[in-house]
């Protein structure tokens, strides 16, 4: 649980973040979003301490920040950034195996770990690990800075705009990858991003911020549905309202249980988009609905899309 | 390293020929004597050629070393919080110092210290610093702002970063500041003879004093050929700072 209790940072009479209150629950996907100077970098960088807040206290599972060690806090928080900053005079192992090394763990343990994150991250471990950054695609340089921040097993991961410098088809497999590994981990995420599609994709809590205040937090449906203002409303996108409500709700909450149809079938745990973008690719109304492990689970029905 | 490649190696070469020379140039006395017939004592013999060699050596190695140190302790500092506000005054020196030749160091030197190895040593500490410091800020100046953030962010320590990221990464920029200050050394310090210093420069300046040319070149190919074997040497030391480049 982080808590964010009144978080103020000036920079002599401009007002960066202010007043930010917000409390992430353990576990949590929460996704920063606002446009360019709306202060989710810099609110995101007091977290770690990397920003001293000027006013205001930040709790971390009811511990106050400021009372550890800043050095011995962001080794316990994993941390990506757009630029990767991989350090480039050292191979993929040494990068990734940083955070354990400061922290004292075996050379022995650390290459096993290493070998651990390369396989979760989808690279080949006897490929890259010896490899320096500059030898490598920056898809795959960004997966080394994931697998770097989460070296250490640690509870809380701080993404700063990790995907923005990547092509769309990268930004796609990673942002599969971030959301897999969130699934299956049960991390907490602070994300940054100005991508609504990006922060509807992956966030279980989005908090929009906008000339340095915390606007609205919520889930993505409740801000879809009920925004608290207009600049809310502009922010999700008025055009692509519909299309966004069904990207943000899954084929599973809508299906018809027990019926069939023919065709190949979607998976459950798509979205309502992807399953109308199906609808419309085969010229159908209706199409067959299966679980992760290829059992069917029944038929989603065009007409239940509208239903609200 | 087998035989052929040593032969190909200029490094290895240009350091047997220096080791030869110093070793065999007294056994050069019927060239030299050939050369130039009408000169009474055509090869130096006051001091052996090792004994200048060595002390030549030292002068250099002594100064180059303290330089060294001096100016990558001067840049770290001023690139700190604590040194940030030196920072300007550090960066004027550095220009004043640059456009004063070295020559007119040594002649400040010695109405201030007097003559012998000791003045010489203080001028090419003085000197040398320069390049070191200059570069040592140019080479930290240039570490990606997004590395030292990163390396932040994920908890390294001040000192931490300093060493294992932002001077491993300046590496080859300083290597380069201590090669220029090294080979400025070894010229310079041949000149230091003139307050006193002994050193390959000595035959060089007696020889320019009693209009013996044959002295100036003995002087003056030694001087050449070790100013050649230390720069193939550093610029095998710059190779290996940045080797992670071309793995």
């Amino acid at each position: 649980m982080i808590e964010l209790e009144r978080v103020t940072k000036r920079y002599g009479a401009m007002v960066a973040v202010d007043a930010v209150s917000l409390a992430i629950p353990t576990g949590a996907f929460c996704v920063l979003i606002g446009s360019s100077g709306a202060g989710k970098s810099t609110t995101l960088r007091m977290i770690n301490r990397l920003i001293a807040p000027s006013e205001g206290m930040i709790r971390i599972d009811g511990r106050d920040a400021a009372s550890v060690m800043p050095e011995e806090l962001r080794r316990r928080m994993g941390y990506v950034i757009q630029s990767i900053g991989l350090f480039p005079h050292w191979t993929v192992e040494r990068n990734i195996g940083a955070v354990p090394a400061l922290l004292g763990w075996p050379a022995a343990r650390i290459g096993d770990r290493v070998g651990e994150l390369l396989t979760l991250l989808k690279l080949d471990p006897e490929a890259v690990r010896r490899k320096y950054p500059h030898q490598l695609s920056i898809g795959q340089q960004q997966r080394i800075g994931i697998a770097r921040a989460l070296a250490a097993d640690p509870d809380l991961l701080l993404m700063d705009e990790p995907f923005g410098a990547l092509d769309p088809i990268t930004r796609d497999a990673l942002q599969a990858e971030i959301a897999r590994i969130h699934a299956a981990s049960r991390k907490t995420i602070v994300f940054v991003t100005h991508d609504m599609d990006e922060a509807l994709k992956l966030a279980t809590v989005v908090a929009i911020m906008d000339r340095g205040r915390l606007v609205q937090a919520g889930t993505p449906l409740e801000l879809l549905t009920t925004p608290v203002n207009d600049f809310v409303r502009d922010f999700v996108g008025r055009e692509d309202l519909g299309m966004r409500l069904l990207s943000v709700e899954k084929v599973a909450q809508r299906l018809r249980a027990g019926e069939t149809a023919p065709g190949e079938p979607i998976s459950a745990e798509a979205s309502l988009r992807q399953a109308l973008s199906q609808m419309i690719a085969r010229g159908s109304d209706r199409i067959a609905v299966v679980d992760a492990a290829g059992r069917s689970r029944g038929v989603l029905h065009l007409a239940d899309l509208v239903r609200q | 390293m087998t035989a052929a490649r040593f032969l190909r190696d200029p490094l290895a070469w240009s350091l047997g020929a220096f080791i030869l020379l110093v070793l065999f140039m007294p056994a050069s006395r019927p060239l030299f004597a050939a050369l130039f017939p009408e000169l009474e004592r055509p090869l130096y013999t006051q001091d052996s050629f090792l004994a200048l060699a060595l002390s030549h050596l030292a002068l250099v190695a002594a100064s180059s070393a303290a330089a060294a140190a001096l100016g990558v302790a001067g840049a770290i500092f001023v690139t700190r919080r604590a040194g940030a506000e030196f920072r300007g005054l550090v960066e004027t020196l550095v220009a004043m110092g640059q456009s004063f030749p070295p020559v007119a160091v040594l002649a400040i030197a010695v109405p201030v210290i007097g003559f012998g190895a000791e003045p010489a040593l203080i001028a090419l500490t003085l000197y040398g610093i320069l390049p070191v410091l200059e570069n040592t800020l140019a080479g930290l100046g240039a570490v990606p702002a997004t590395v030292r953030d990163a390396a932040r962010g994920i908890g390294m320590g001040e000192g931490a970063i300093l060493l294992g990221v932002e001077l491993p990464l300046a590496a080859p920029v300083i290597v380069a500041g201590i090669r220029t200050s090294t080979i400025i050394n070894v010229g310079t310090a041949a000149i230091a003879s003139t307050v006193g210093a002994r050193t390959l420069g000595s035959p060089i300046i007696i020889g320019l004093n009693a209009a013996n040319i044959a002295y100036v070149v003995q002087g003056a190919i030694l001087v050449g050929l070790l100013a050649v074997v230390l720069d193939l040497a550093f610029d095998r030391l710059v190779a290996r700072t940045r080797r992670w480049r071309d793995p």
